[in-house]
């Protein structure tokens, strides 16, 4: 998969198109696949996404697109389609359980910055799929999953704590991990790490998020 | 209402009424404040640093006598921003981030950690069968030593003090098996994208053997302290109740789902490191609660020796051969190897990239300040680590740091069922309760 939403650029040079950092290997360049991918999307995907459509009529509308890559599902799902959805997935698809939501933030993505991650587990069918949804820096808000999977209240809160995502109808969304008086959401891209310079025997060494970086 | 103004005990009205604030000290003065409101309401605030609330988390109980109506989780005292950090490593120096996070499961932080970005690489199959047999080996050891401490303390909180000693004892050997692989007892970054950081010493198979031997002689002296002692089972049968349906919709995993009864146990379902050509039973119960939980951590002590002999095995048949992939663009360039003050570089690999090959060093240089670059993407990661499902999601943008590291942790996750097994219950057994869970409060808060 491309990630077209690739974060900003900052670091010195390197070597590029290739994963080979040492300029010395002649590696092979590594194509990267499309954006989205068309059927077969093999193993139980199909079958899957078969299935969703088939529970849930409005799937063409409601799935943005389909990624497969690295032997995974994610399916990107508009926001306002996101609670219907899983519940379909959930009571029909038996995927029992949401392990949480992961929340990344893609500040050139323009539109589309934040985005949540729900990383789903059917123990009956033993699957794995993913739901992705972006929503812009200027309106964050996305459905809560609380009412569909009470397991994701904190999960929800870690997510608004740190990336400043709004789950509304949640019951109650609060920071978590930082004071309730912090000012920021510490992950974003554009929240600096931080950190002071270190002296040791003359030599300083910069905080981590100021030294030497390659792109 | 107050006369004067406390500094110990202030009070103030809110729109639910009036709120007390006890902050040491004053006592009797809360006391008689309280005896003159109306509403026989207490909140009791027990933690951060409470002796019985495994680490640094904060119980907000709202009680009625001594039965409790309410229980909220206050977490976040330990937050140290790992997930923040990792983005301003390379890839390699993430292992050493995140063997910090549950510092009782460090090599399954690792290994999880490890396996993603292998994902991402698309070596995963590529990782060499004495590596994946040495993970195992050392997962199913730090399994044992984890519980120990599950059940040792676990024992402590409800006032059983022998088990403690005992356990902590067991866990010694353990982590004596950890020193003379890795060189390290705890958060050892022993675990490194590709395979391990260096193969097992001389003299380590043997020494496993007759450690398992050893445990499994200890592990049958420990269950007599409590499996069946009446006054343990007053204290745990019947408590912390959470059925199927509760565990499935709160997300838990590990000995918590075990003890409703279903049988979910990663190793089994989507097997990773090779642990499907490992024979061990998936142990469950079915009283849904503190004692069927216990129970589970004592048997599944049994399987690890199990599994750690089968390892063995592996690791006898599959002497010499490699621990990390042969790709030398990802494999760490520095050949570590321990001396008397732990592991470090060997002194092999300095002699020959400083004295015979300039090409050794650039290239050693480059992979070291610069790291490897993972092909763009995201992945998600699964591992079964004692208290769950321990898995990263992890994205990369393609360069040489991890775009976004994310540990989906089975303590954080647990942790909400804290309500749902204590309230209306009695003060006490939230104790029980939040035992059983097992939260490691490093890994809740990251």
């Amino acid at each position: 998969m491309t990630l077209d939403n690739k974060g900003a650029d900052h670091g010195m040079f390197g070597t590029h198109g290739t994963g080979d950092t040492s300029g010395y290997g002649g590696l092979v360049h590594i194509a990267a696949g499309a954006g989205s991918s068309q059927r077969p999307f093999g193993g139980y995907f199909d079958q899957v996404a078969d299935d969703l459509e088939r529970a849930y009529p409005d799937f063409n509308d409601a799935i943005e697109r389909v990624v497969v890559d690295r032997n995974e599902l994610t399916l990107h799902i508009k926001r306002e389609r996101l609670v219907e959805v899983a519940r379909t997935l959930r009571d029909k698809l038996k995927f029992e359980m949401c392990m949480g939501v992961s929340g990344v933030h893609y500040p050139t993505d323009a539109g589309r910055e934040l985005h949540a991650v729900y990383p789903l587990l059917s123990i009956t069918n033993n699957q794995r799929i993913r739901l992705e949804v972006s929503v812009s820096d200027s309106d964050p808000h996305i459905p809560s999953l609380v009412e569909v999977w009470a397991g994701n209240n904190w999960h929800e809160r870690e997510t608004f704590d740190m990336f400043g995502i709004i789950f509304d109808g949640h019951p109650g969304l609060t920071r978590i991990l930082m004071p309730d008086d912090w000012q920021g959401h510490p992950q974003r891209k554009d929240y600096d790490l931080g950190g002071i310079a270190v002296e040791y025997k003359g030599a300083t060494t910069p905080p981590p998020s100021e030294r030497r970086s390659y792109k | 209402m107050s006369t004067y103004a406390d500094p110990y005990a202030s009070s103030r009205e809110t729109t639910e009424g009036t709120v007390f604030s006890v902050t040491g000290g004053d006592w009797d003065s809360l006391v008689t404040e309280i005896g003159q409101a109306k509403e026989e309401r207490v909140v009791v605030n027990m933690g951060p640093q409470h002796p019985s609330t495994h680490g640094v988390l904060r119980l907000v109980l709202e009680l009625e006598g001594e039965t409790v109506t309410e229980v909220r989780c206050g977490i976040g005292y330990l937050h140290t921003g790992i997930e923040k950090n990792i983005e301003y490593r390379n890839w390699t120096q993430g292992t050493t981030f995140v063997t910090r996070m549950d510092y009782l499961a460090p090599l399954f932080n690792e290994t999880a950690y490890c396996l993603a970005v292998e994902k991402l690489l698309g070596i995963t199959d590529d990782v060499t069968e004495r590596a994946s047999a040495i993970r195992v080996m050392m997962m199913e050891f730090n399994r044992i030593s984890s519980h120990m401490v599950a059940l040792g303390t676990g024992a402590l909180e409800l006032g059983a003090l022998s088990p403690m000693i005992f356990c902590f004892r067991e866990r010694e050997k353990v982590l004596d098996i950890f020193e003379l692989v890795s060189g390290l007892r705890m958060n050892m970054a022993y675990v490194r994208p590709g395979g391990v950081a260096q193969d097992l010493p001389e003299g380590a198979v043997a020494k496993i053997l007759a450690t398992v031997a050893d445990l499994r002689k200890s592990f049958k002296d420990n269950e007599k302290l409590l499996v069946g002692n009446s006054i343990w089972m007053k204290r745990t049968e019947g408590i912390g109740y959470l059925d199927l349906a509760g565990a499935t919709t709160l997300g838990i995993t590990g000995p918590v789902i075990r003890s409703t009864g279903l049988p979910l146990d990663l190793r089994k379902l989507q097997p990773y490191s090779g642990y499907e050509n490992y024979e061990f039973d998936v142990v469950t119960a079915d009283t849904c609660d503190v004692y069927g939980r216990f129970l589970i951590r004592i048997n599944e002590l049994e399987q690890s020796l199990r599994i750690i002999e089968q390892a063995a095995k592996k690791l006898q048949a599959t002497q010499g051969q490699p621990v990390m992939v042969a790709d030398k663009k990802i494999a760490w360039p520095s050949q570590l190897s321990i001396g008397a003050d732990g592991m470090g570089n060997s002194l092999n690999h300095i002699r020959e990239i400083m004295g015979s090959s300039m090409e050794s060093l650039i290239h050693h240089f480059k992979l070291v300040t610069e790291g490897f670059r993972v092909p763009a993407g995201q992945v998600y990661a699964a591992v079964e680590s004692p208290r769950g499902e321990l898995a990263a999601h992890i994205v990369s943008d393609g360069g040489t740091r991890p775009y976004r590291v994310h540990f989906r942790e089975p303590s954080f996750n647990n942790l909400q069922a804290t309500s749902a097994m204590s309230e209306g219950g009695m003060v006490a057994d939230i104790i029980g309760a939040v035992a059983s869970i097992d939260p490691v409060m490093g890994g809740v808060d990251r």
